[in-house]
């Protein structure tokens, strides 16, 4: 009775040292989530209130999603429609080589990690460079993230610092101070900056009032990849569209206190139309499945998801068994319920990586019930392995005489070693139901 | 009021003590207690690994059991939870409440309880904090209150202590134990070497399934603590 994630978690805690450095890292994450959610006397009042713009956003997305292409196009900016990875990768090198670009500087995007830019547009010839520090690492490494909102968090100093050595970044070698490391780190990147042909952004949100872009970074490398090249690009899912600036003033409260533990990002920066008067802004709103699943009746709610991680980072399964466990490329508690929205065949084997322990849905900052969502796509999608044990236990316990028959006999299992029975159990040679009569 | 008791199939089988401590705590209480012959197990089990739909002729069977019961009370979280959230969507209405709610909800006592001299680590079980809400969730901006604390501060010569991470998951999660069984160890490993710390020489919870996962891991660790469910020590000496 394994799946392919607890074979991979398995494998995982093999390494005791960094299991324990893993759990102890995303548990830090959790405990200044904690501090900032304390720190508000509002906070519930904010999780309810954001909870109901999504739904309500959610339920009028046509509405909302017209505004905002409106608003776009009277800003000036190029609005494209993508109804999947395809078009969308598509669409992206259409731009490119109209304008002939032979390199694009990107900040962080999952919904390029989604649609498999990168190595589309490399494949065409395209070079993408990565500015989010850690996404450049990875890139470099050859590495997907390990979670999404701190992609490289699985890595320690010492393999950054070997990494820019063999990628010639770091001059000499030995030097693995951080500090160092992000310095050369900048000094490389900024080459990057001044020869790239265009820049390319993901979006945290857009507003429908305004036809604007919001997104929130710690390294300011959205507003480079933006502020140097005359061509910017924003790839943006259509559940991230939200109504206006006073929507705007929830979420951003709570999607870096609830992900980083940070009253707020370093950035939250607007982009609402081309930067000179030559240049111009793409806006590409992907669909990629999303339509779909908002018909989805037991599921829709998923996409409330403000991707801010703190699921993954409050999951002690997650913690213990790290985003590679997890066969979609986003992990823990919404990556479960994304992959199984995405395809249920192929990501059926994350659905037991929980618990049902229910902290994921106690911090998430929308509401979403990911627990309760994990226990449903349990039953659309019963585990063949598990249907064998749990036909006999219901077997044993819809009659009442083998019931008794077999407690009454448990006892002597007790001789079996203890490999063979799990969890130590003992059993006594009375069970509560013989004796209960003479207690009454 | 008509009080019906569920011993789930668990606590029956390997954990009759519980059983008679819950007996002996509500008599105490001066509640007369039904236990109806023939219950078995509320589904929880089969349902949490997928198979709801095959559970339940057993949901149906534990209805007809406690039909007419003001309250059933059951000395564990997880199937009372499992029991509360999704009988009603198979329009199976029981009142099913944890030993530790009733008594501290419903029968209120202000005298003392059981006698109990030793330090205890106390044990907040997931399903008994986030689906009944025995204690404010440590992720919740809520007032904090912690039931079980309240019901053990009536016991004489105890001492409550929480391990750090006070409501982090031990990582038994039924049929997941055995599915992801390095997970479940190491979750049940990191946990009780958190009880430990505490310098508690017992650990207490509001479920038996959780102080058994606890135990295995302190056999497995060389750690000596004792493992008592809240009704045990509740009922000591009564």
């Amino acid at each position: 009775m394994s799946t392919q994630h607890s074979k991979k978690a398995a494998a995982f805690l093999k390494n005791q040292e960094y299991t324990a450095w893993h759990d102890a890292t995303f548990w830090g994450v959790r405990v200044g989530r904690d501090n900032m959610a304390m720190g508000l006397e509002e906070w519930e009042q904010l999780r309810q209130k954001a909870s109901e713009i999504k739904l309500h956003t959610l339920s009028h997305l046509d509405k909302y999603l017209e505004q905002f292409a409106g608003n776009a196009a009277k800003n000036g900016v190029k609005v494209h429609w993508a109804a999947d990875a395809d078009e969308f990768n598509s669409i992206v090198l259409d731009i490119l080589t109209g304008s002939g670009v032979k390199k694009m500087v990107k900040s962080k995007s999952m919904l390029t990690e989604e649609c498999g830019m990168n190595p589309y547009l490399e494949a065409h010839g395209i070079e993408v460079v990565e500015t989010d520090l850690g996404e450049r690492i990875l890139q470099l490494k050859g590495q997907a993230p390990s979670h999404i909102v701190m992609p490289a968090i699985h890595l320690s100093h010492h393999d950054v610092g070997e990494l820019f050595e063999q990628k010639g970044i770091s001059e000499g070698k030995g030097n693995h101070d951080p500090t160092y490391l992000t310095y050369r780190a900048r000094l490389s990147l900024r080459k990057e900056f001044l020869s790239a042909g265009a820049g390319m952004t993901g979006a945290n949100f857009g507003i429908a009032s305004t036809g604007e872009i919001v997104v929130c970074t710690n390294e300011g490398n959205a507003d480079m990849s933006t502020s140097i090249p005359k061509l910017q690009i924003s790839a943006i899912g259509l559940e991230k569209i939200i109504p206006d600036y006073d929507s705007l003033a929830v979420f951003q409260r709570m999607l870096c206190r609830s992900g980083t533990g940070q009253p707020t990002t370093s950035y939250t920066s607007f982009f609402r139309k081309a930067r000179c008067a030559d240049g111009e802004f793409h806006i590409i709103l992907v669909d990629n499945g999303r339509t779909q699943w908002l018909q989805n009746p037991a599921h829709w709610e998923l996409l409330k998801c403000i991707r801010c991680g703190s699921c993954m980072n409050t999951c002690p399964v997650y913690r213990r068994s790290g985003g590679y466990s997890y066969s979609y490329f986003i992990p823990g508690p919404i990556g479960i319920n994304l992959g199984m929205l995405r395809s249920p065949e192929e990501h059926q084997g994350n659905l037991s990586a929980c618990t049902l322990c229910g902290s994921c849905q106690c911090v998430c900052p929308v509401k979403i019930d990911l627990a309760d969502q994990i226990y449903a796509w349990r039953q659309e999608w019963p585990a063949a392995g598990k249907k064998l044990i749990c036909s006999v236990m219901n077997a044993v316990y819809k009659n009442e005489g083998i019931y008794r028959n077999f407690t009454g006999i448990a006892h002597l299992a007790n001789i079996l070693p203890a490999p063979w029975l799990p969890f130590y159990l003992r059993f006594p040679r009375k069970p509560f139901h013989s004796l209960a009569h003479d207690e009454l | 009021m008509k009080v019906g008791l569920f011993i789930p199939c668990y606590v029956d089988a390997a954990f009759p003590e519980v059983g008679v401590a819950s007996l002996r705590l509500l008599r105490y209480l001066g509640v007369d207690v039904d236990y109806p012959e023939g219950q078995t197990c509320c589904g929880q089990p089969m349902a949490n690994a997928g198979y709801e739909k095959d559970a339940e002729p057993l949901i149906h069977k534990f209805g007809g059991l406690f039909a007419g019961y003001d309250y059933v009370v059951a000395p564990s979280v997880s199937c009372t939870a499992f029991i509360r959230m999704n009988y009603p969507r198979h329009k199976c209405r029981v009142n099913a409440v944890d030993i530790v709610e009733f008594v501290h909800d419903v029968l209120r006592p202000a005298g003392p309880l059981g006698r109990f001299p030793h330090k205890v680590s106390l044990h907040n079980s997931c399903h008994g904090v986030r689906e009944l809400g025995l204690s404010s969730p440590s992720e919740q901006n809520i007032p904090q209150f912690n039931k079980i604390r309240d019901l053990l501060s009536l016991v004489e010569g105890i001492q409550v202590l929480e391990p750090e991470r006070k409501d982090e998951c031990c990582g038994f999660g039924g049929l997941f134990s055995i599915e992801e069984s390095a997970v479940s160890r190491q979750m049940g490993c990191d946990k009780i070497r958190r009880h430990a710390a505490t310098g508690a020489e017992f650990v207490t919870g509001p479920d038996s399934a959780c102080l058994m996962q606890l135990s295995a891991a302190a056999r497995r660790l060389g750690i000596d603590m004792g493992f008592k469910h809240v009704v045990e020590i509740l009922a000591a000496g009564l």
